[in-house]
């Protein structure tokens, strides 16, 4: 019964989605505000719709109904709890459902958020919303369909993947989703933009909290997908150029750039046709990252079953709303109004240079992650492009990008010089260096470079709020009372750019990170890093689900006992998998690892690590993903332009 | 103009992309396109040089005569499924010389006791080393030698029934 | 086509074995540098791995015979064309630089130079500021004087 419901609310979400695409729009297009005022309550009445349906699906999960095919393939009565619900996102049918929701709850969101903005607008961005969400319903509901039943019912499913059975991959899904389809939302803009046939400074401040709000969680997402790999994957890698990897980091990169470049559009009406173009492509290269991984084109362990006819459905979804947004953006991008002008050297060209390198580096992404398939297609060739192929290519692109971060907010608009800038950061170039020098005692030239310009980011985010309150220039006090008034969106600023600094450090640590792997019998310690690991004992542990053999390990540090790990190997009694649980302890600068490995003559195969700086990394993404969030509580960005909806309806109406 | 071509050049880009995927995604399905498989070396060339307990390539090459040669284990799944594909090859009278890949002699005998033997000969590479010679990756692997001892085709995967025609009669020539 | 997936599934017992500690050469800088050259060999049943970071049987196989290449005193470059013979250029993750990668080697300067010409091409350039008269030109002289 439930299974239905949830299945009937997903073709109502469609009926929704179709109106909310077609009635709003048509009411844009003629100026017909009774049909375009339709469309916020359709949105809503949409993300309603899909919520039952997931609701559905998630509850069939959890009361263990095998009738329904994807609870009797992915889950298990012995499953714990948490794994039942997060499971509901975690196969492929799932997982698309998931998609087209938080497309809804996006409509929806847009819905309740965006009084400010003009009829027309409004209508065409819920409009292109809807189109995007009744592509995604049509083809979960078709190809990929959740509720699927299996008669007769078998008396136990086949369980999760047991990998996906950990608290860190049950979450990444949900916050890594939100970000990939919140890019829809500056894409509707866009595409609403290039429909009315003209940008003004409003529609920048109007983009940026929403592309500010998507590119928060994809942070956070992509943070959280790289901190599992690195705790369950054992052997310390957090960072793999993985493809699946790659199509989450060219929107992330996409998204940076439109977020600046928006404000380009914001403050100098300048920058149009690029920003919109930004805006085109970081959905577009969200979706295609979806239809990557789905239609079994991909050599990647993220890859989900793979089935080609559902990538010839996605496909054709993707052609429809990537190449007709790209048609429209040739067809109607001249119309964009006359940019207003600057010099090259400003924030503004700072800005652009931001722009220049960064779609630089998702380009080289991009033909790094592809070159492997096309060589395959066109000229028959097998080649792997790997870690050693990035690094040796998007390091020396982001290394400007690092340097310059520091000098542009401290550039005045429109015109100014370098060197002022420059000059106000003599402070930083001095501690940067001096941590450069310090560094080379522990590491590697290149990562001791890195962990300079680690520094240089840190101190040199601060630089901007330091000038602004001018600090040690004026009494003390008045700085205090300036820091109090500044905008939040300048700390928001500082964070984003520090964040970003910290996780270069942390990256740069773990250079000097060192491990070992030893074969021991219980009693016996090993010294590793200035630490006396000792292997207490090992014994037998039951879970819900699978059989585990434990080793506890004493870690102690000149007699001092620092911390008990203990790693597990898992057996799972349904899956017939074995995984490794590593454990490790933080102290948020350096991180003790241990992982257990394979046991003979009763002695245990253990792979112990000191991973400096490791914590930094992901650190410094939740500071970047904090920033985003100070930046978004700031009021200007969402008191947008003053109420003139009232009116132009009024105007309007009387027109009608 | 200029700039009109510029603007459209993403959309032309977006074009192209789309058709090399739509290629690929036809490829997946009819074969031709794999993006995991690992393309043999050794086509074209002569076989390595190997020495195992049961044959070696001189013995390959002293047949004089088209030979296949089946990587195969105990422990390997598909292996079961092709059985039946070698044993029907086997009554053709075509040659299958089989390497037992890191596989106790005691488990191939179990195995070829439960499933038929179609091997005319038998080699056991235990360590795996010759199979790494050979290129090869996983288990089955099935290589066509012609008489002059050249590497002329490989199978990855069990072998399908719809193979045993076309090799009996490319051995048979 | 499942049937092969299954064969990588069972060789590729997931990466989470652990080497074993007797693989390690036991001349620490030997040792370092094999490690290097396994870093830069993918793992072939793998997805996406160096042969250093799986736990595959395959893998450790491979891992073994870089060491015995590292302790016969053989270069980087004869180990690679070693594994390059058996496995194709598919087993470098560096890709090798020849005509068939020579766009992806140039990417890098590639974008620069494409996205640093679209941001000059698209520039909107402002007409020139006609030239003052020559009254226009007095009150400007005045202006600056006061």
């Amino acid at each position: 019964m439930i299974p239905e419901l949830g299945h009937f609310a997903l073709a109502l979400a469609i009926a929704f989605a179709l109106a909310q695409a077609v009635i709003p729009l048509w009411g844009a297009h003629r100026g017909d505000v009774r049909l375009m005022q339709a469309a916020p309550a359709l949105a809503l009445g949409q993300a309603l719709a899909l919520s039952v349906s997931f609701g559905c699906l998630i509850y069939a999960s959890v009361m263990d109904d095998f009738t329904v095919l994807n609870v009797a393939e992915n889950s298990h009565t012995l499953k714990p709890l948490l794994y039942k619900i997060t499971g509901a996102w975690g196969s492929h049918e799932g997982s698309i459902l998931f998609w087209c929701l938080i497309l809804g709850l996006c409509g929806a969101a847009v819905a309740l958020f965006s009084a400010p903005l003009p009829a027309s607008l409004r209508a065409r961005v819920l409009g292109v919303l809807a189109l995007s969400a009744f592509g995604f319903e049509l083809f979960t509901l078709i190809e990929s369909n959740p509720f699927a039943r299996i008669w007769p019912a078998p008396d136990n499913g086949r369980d999760m993947n047991p990998l996906l059975q950990d608290p860190g991959l049950a979450f990444h899904p949900p916050i890594l989703y939100s970000g990939y389809v919140g890019m829809a939302i500056p894409f509707a803009f866009a595409i609403a933009a290039l429909l009315e046939g003209r940008i003004d400074a409003a529609w920048g401040r109007w983009v940026r909290p929403w592309t500010l709000a998507a590119w928060c969680c994809l942070t956070g997402g992509i943070a959280l997908g790289s901190w599992w790999s690195y705790y369950v994957l054992g052997w310390g890698g957090f960072w793999f150029w993985d493809p699946v990897e790659n199509a989450s980091l060219l929107p992330w990169l996409t998204a940076t750039a439109l977020l600046h470049s928006a404000i380009v559009v914001e403050k100098r009406e300048a920058l149009k046709i690029w920003t919109v173009l930004l805006a085109i492509g970081a959905f577009a290269f969200s979706l295609s990252g979806t239809f990557l991984v789905r239609s079994g084109i991909l050599n990647s362990v993220h890859s989900f079953a793979n089935d080609p006819a559902r990538g010839v459905f996605i496909l054709g979804l993707l052609g429809l709303l990537i190449g007709g947004s790209l048609l429209l953006f040739a067809i109607r991008a001249p119309l964009l109004g006359a940019s207003g002008v600057f010099a090259a050297v400003s924030r503004e060209g700072a800005l652009v240079m931001n722009n220049i390198l960064l779609c630089s580096i998702t380009a080289v992404v991009l033909t790094g992650t592809m070159y492997p398939l096309f060589a395959d297609l066109l000229l028959s060739q097998k080649i792997s492009v790997g870690p050693p192929f990035y690094n040796a290519t998007v390091l020396p692109l982001a290394a400007p990008v690092f340097v310059a971060m520091a000098v542009g907010p401290l550039m005045s608009w429109k015109r100014t010089a370098l060197m002022p800038a420059l000059l106000k950061l003599w402070w930083v170039a001095l501690i940067a260096a001096i941590v450069g020098i310090v560094a080379t005692f522990g590491m590697n030239a290149l990562p001791a470079l890195f962990m300079a310009a680690a520094a240089w980011m840190i101190l040199g985010a601060f630089a901007d709020i330091i000038e602004r309150i001018r600090l040690f220039r004026i009494p003390l006090g008045s700085s205090l009372s300036r820091l109090v008034s500044l905008p939040l969106q300048a700390f928001g600023t500082t964070l984003g750019h520090a964040g970003l600094g910290v996780t270069v450090a942390g990256i740069a640590g773990m250079s000097m990170a060192v491990q070992e792997v030893v074969l021991v019998k219980p009693g016996a310690t090993v010294h590793l890093a200035g630490y006396d690991w000792t292997l207490q004992e090992l014994h037998d542990a039951a879970g819900p689900n699978y059989n585990a053999r434990v080793a506890t390990i004493a870690v102690r540090q000149d007699g001092r006992l620092i911390t008990t790990l203990a790693p597990e190997r898992r057996a799972f009694t349904t899956q017939t998998m074995t995984t490794t649980e590593a454990k490790i302890h933080t102290n948020l600068t350096r991180d003790l690892y241990a992982v257990l490995g394979e046991e003979r003559d009763g002695a245990a195969v253990l792979r112990l690590h000191d991973n400096t700086m490791a914590p930094l990394i992901w650190l410094g993404a939740l500071v970047m993903a904090a920033g985003g969030a100070c930046s978004l509580a700031d009021r200007r960005l969402r008191v947008a332009a003053p109420k003139r909806a009232a009116k132009s309806d009024a105007v309007l109406a009387g027109r009608t | 103009m200029n700039r009109r071509l510029l603007l459209a050049a993403p959309f032309g880009v977006a074009l192209l992309g789309g058709g090399a995927f739509y290629a690929m995604l036809r490829g997946l399905q009819t074969g031709s396109f794999d993006p995991r498989g690992v393309p043999s070396q050794l086509i074209g060339k002569p076989l390595p040089e190997f020495q195992l307990p049961g044959f070696s390539r001189a013995d390959v090459l002293a047949q004089k005569r088209p030979v296949i040669i089946n990587f195969f284990a105990s422990w390997c799944v598909p292996c079961v499924d092709e059985a039946p594909t070698l044993m029907a090859l086997h009554q053709r009278g075509v040659p299958i010389w089989g390497i037992a890949y890191k596989d106790k002699p005691a488990a191939t005998q179990g195995f070829l006791a439960r499933h038929g033997n179609p091997f005319t000969n038998l080699a056991s590479d235990e360590p795996g080393l010759v199979a790494i010679d050979w290129g090869v990756t996983g288990v089955p692997e099935t290589y066509l030698i012609d008489a002059q001892g050249i590497v002329q085709w490989r199978f990855v995967g069990p072998l399908p029934d719809a193979a045993v025609d076309g090799l009996s009669k490319l051995v048979a020539s | 086509m499942r049937a092969i997936l299954l064969v990588l599934l069972l060789l590729a017992r997931p990466a989470w074995a652990i080497s074993d500690p007797a693989e390690a050469l036991p001349d620490p800088a030997a040792e370092a540098r094999a490690v290097e050259i396994g870093s830069q060999l993918r793992c072939l049943v793998c997805q996406n791995e160096s042969i250093e970071d799986s736990g595959a049987d395959l893998a450790r196989d491979l891992r073994h015979i870089v060491r015995e290449h590292v302790a016969k005193g053989e270069t980087d470059a004869q180990i690679t064309a070693w594994m390059v013979a058996r496995y194709g250029d598919f087993v470098l993750l560096r890709p090798k630089v020849n005509w068939g990668t020579a766009l992806l080697w140039a990417s890098p300067v590639l974008a620069l130079l494409v996205a640093g010409g679209l941001a000059l091409g698209l520039r909107r350039r402002s007409p020139p500021a006609a030239p003052l008269s020559a009254e226009e030109q007095q009150r400007l002289a005045r202006l600056m004087e006061s």
